[in-house]
């Protein structure tokens, strides 16, 4: 185990080494001069060079690059441009918002992918199966700013059930979840759905049949216990989906995250700011798959003794 | 009959999106054109999928939309197809540290989840077309790359890739001629569903702003120009998304087709 960790930490350790470096050299990615196109051409010299000089570009590469991590260790991210207020405090007033919206999205997949996996592998070619398979490539084709709409149209609009946007109690919740949970509905009611399939072939199986166990029991007892794993990866994969997907959906319903932030901050080509979502999004992503493959790795011996 | 329309139903909507795509120059004057006396018409025999509000012909603007979704598509795929797979014979042809080096770049790019790489890029780099290819290009290649690897990795331990390399064959022919055609029915497959994934992806960009700006249609933009008119006009919304979805759907229904036939021709 030992070994296996210390694999997964370093290569955790360089992914996050890229992706601040990436996140770094997104603002020379700018045509042009990132100043002139933040403040305009016809903004005063003295405008311009104060600027120049607040996001460190009229210093050599090398030294902006050490500046950089300078302040990763302080957790000093910059200043917005915008609100003169320090970047990390505005990630951290936007957490909230983006964890409830994403741990609602996956209870709503979960929800809504378990029973209709397992009912379409139990129910094999029938209706039902059918019926499920049909969900899931409907969900996996429907795209989170179309489906939101919708959503808003039949319920927000049309009966007056939940609020059209914004933050505002639980109603204000529910449509934003289950926008960004169909996708992953969709991928995860076809896993469980194969997984289940797979196992249910299996000796120990039919011997739990042999012993006149009921059919659900047969199936969440034995069959299920055995058909976790890969459905476990399925949703860590997804994870990166469903962050991503995250910054459409709370758009769409102008739910207050770090999604929204960003995408308001690359509308005031805020740079620093635009920066800080990336880091905090990537990171966030890293760190929950590396915790993921370790505890697979803990659960499952067969992980960690295969490398 | 039924078998045949199972069998060829999936391919008409990409049809249709393909011819759109190249004959969107006969609607680009009428998808522009204002005519301030339909503002808002809904779908009819004589207004067809309706006017948005602005005045402009629904159906006009998702033929033209259908151009930039589709060279988008084909652009991005095709770009990430060719990187992604030249980098991953390599790789995994050499070994070494050449695939040492390749694997922890991709690794980086796989810790962006999911769109938001492309976001970013887009964001930064500003709108437009080239942009958008380049963004969605550059969050696409890893996975072409990894397959691609992974393929060859197993490929080159086989018994007539070892009688080439015996014979004296240079490293370049043996990929290109005795490695190649053997990977091409994986990264077919992944490609069909790359295209999905794009027409997603762009609509997606577009409707966020970040794609094609306006007066040009994207489906994406359609779709948030009209999220303010949905209680007017819910044929804004609505016209675009069908589109959208029945593009991927398709795509996505030859993709699990097209896996399916060549898994048992392997």
């Amino acid at each position: 185990m030992g070994q296996y960790l210390l694999a997964r930490l370093m290569s955790a350790l360089l992914a996050t080494l890229g992706v601040l470096l990436l996140v770094f050299f997104l603002i020379h990615l700018v045509p042009g001069d990132p100043v002139d196109v933040m403040l305009g051409e016809s903004a005063r010299p003295a405008d311009r060079s104060a600027l120049r000089t607040s996001l460190g570009l009229d210093q050599t590469l090398p030294r902006q690059l050490g500046d950089y991590f300078g302040g990763l260790v302080r957790l000093d991210l910059g200043q917005s441009l915008h609100s003169r207020q320090a970047v990390s405090e505005l990630l951290a007033q936007r957490i909230p918002a983006t964890l409830q919206l994403a741990l609602a999205a996956l209870l709503v997949a979960v929800l809504v992918a378990l029973p209709l996996g397992i009912l379409a592998a139990m129910k094999r070619g029938q209706g039902w199966d059918w019926g499920a398979m049909g969900f899931s490539m409907l969900g996996a084709a429907i795209p989170n700013f179309w489906l939101g709409p919708l959503l808003i149209m039949l319920f927000s609009l049309g009966l007056g059930w939940t609020p059209v946007s914004g933050r505002e109690g639980l109603s204000s919740l529910i449509l934003p979840a289950l926008t960004l949970g169909t996708s992953l509905a969709a991928i995860l009611a076809r896993m469980v759905r194969s997984s289940l399939l797979e196992v249910l072939g299996e000796d120990f199986v039919r011997t739990a049949r042999a012993k006149g166990l009921s059919e659900w029991r047969v199936v969440w007892h034995h069959a299920m216990r055995n058909a976790w794993l890969p459905v476990l990866t399925l949703i860590g994969l997804q994870l990166g989906a469903l962050l991503g997907g995250a910054v459409v959906t709370e758009v769409v319903f102008d739910w207050p995250g770090i999604g929204s932030l960003m995408i308001d901050s690359i509308q005031q080509r805020d740079y620093p700011v635009v920066q800080g979502c990336v880091l905090l999004i990537s990171l966030t992503y890293v760190t929950v798959n590396t915790l993921t493959d370790l505890a697979y790795a803990w659960a499952d011996p067969r992980i960690r003794l295969n490398g | 009959m039924a078998d045949l329309t199972r069998r060829w139903l999936p391919l008409m909507p990409i049809l249709v999106w393909a011819l759109a795509a190249l004959s969107a120059d006969i609607v680009t004057e009428q998808a522009g054109r204002i005519q301030l006396q339909h503002i808002l018409d809904p779908p009819g025999v004589e207004t067809l999928l309706g006017y948005d509000d602005l005045g402009r012909s629904v159906l006009s603007r998702l033929w033209s939309g259908a151009r930039i979704s589709f060279v988008v598509a084909l652009g991005v795929v095709t770009l990430s197809l060719l990187v992604g797979t030249v980098l991953g014979l390599v790789a995994g042809y050499r070994g070494g540290w050449l695939d040492l080096v390749l694997m922890r770049i991709v690794d980086v790019f796989l810790a962006f989840p999911g769109i938001l790489l492309a976001i970013a890029l887009a964001g930064v780099m500003g709108p437009g077309i080239d942009n958008l290819i380049i963004a969605l290009s550059a969050v696409g290649w890893v996975g072409y790359a990894r397959l691609a690897r992974g393929q060859v990795l197993a490929l080159k331990q086989r018994e007539h890739v070892t009688a080439a390399r015996a014979l004296g064959t240079p490293g370049w022919r043996i990929l290109g001629w005795h490695i190649l055609p053997m990977l091409a029915a994986p990264l077919i497959v992944e490609a069909t569903f790359g295209l999905a994934g794009t027409v997603i992806a762009e609509a997606g960009l577009s409707y966020l702003g970040l794609g094609v700006q306006p007066p040009q249609a994207s489906w994406g933009s359609m779709i948030r120009d009209g999220a303010g008119y949905m209680l007017m006009a819910p044929h804004m919304v609505l016209a675009p998304g069908i589109a959208i979805m029945l593009v991927v759907l398709s795509l996505n229904l030859i993709g699990d087709r097209l896996r399916d036939w060549l898994d048992h021709r392997i």
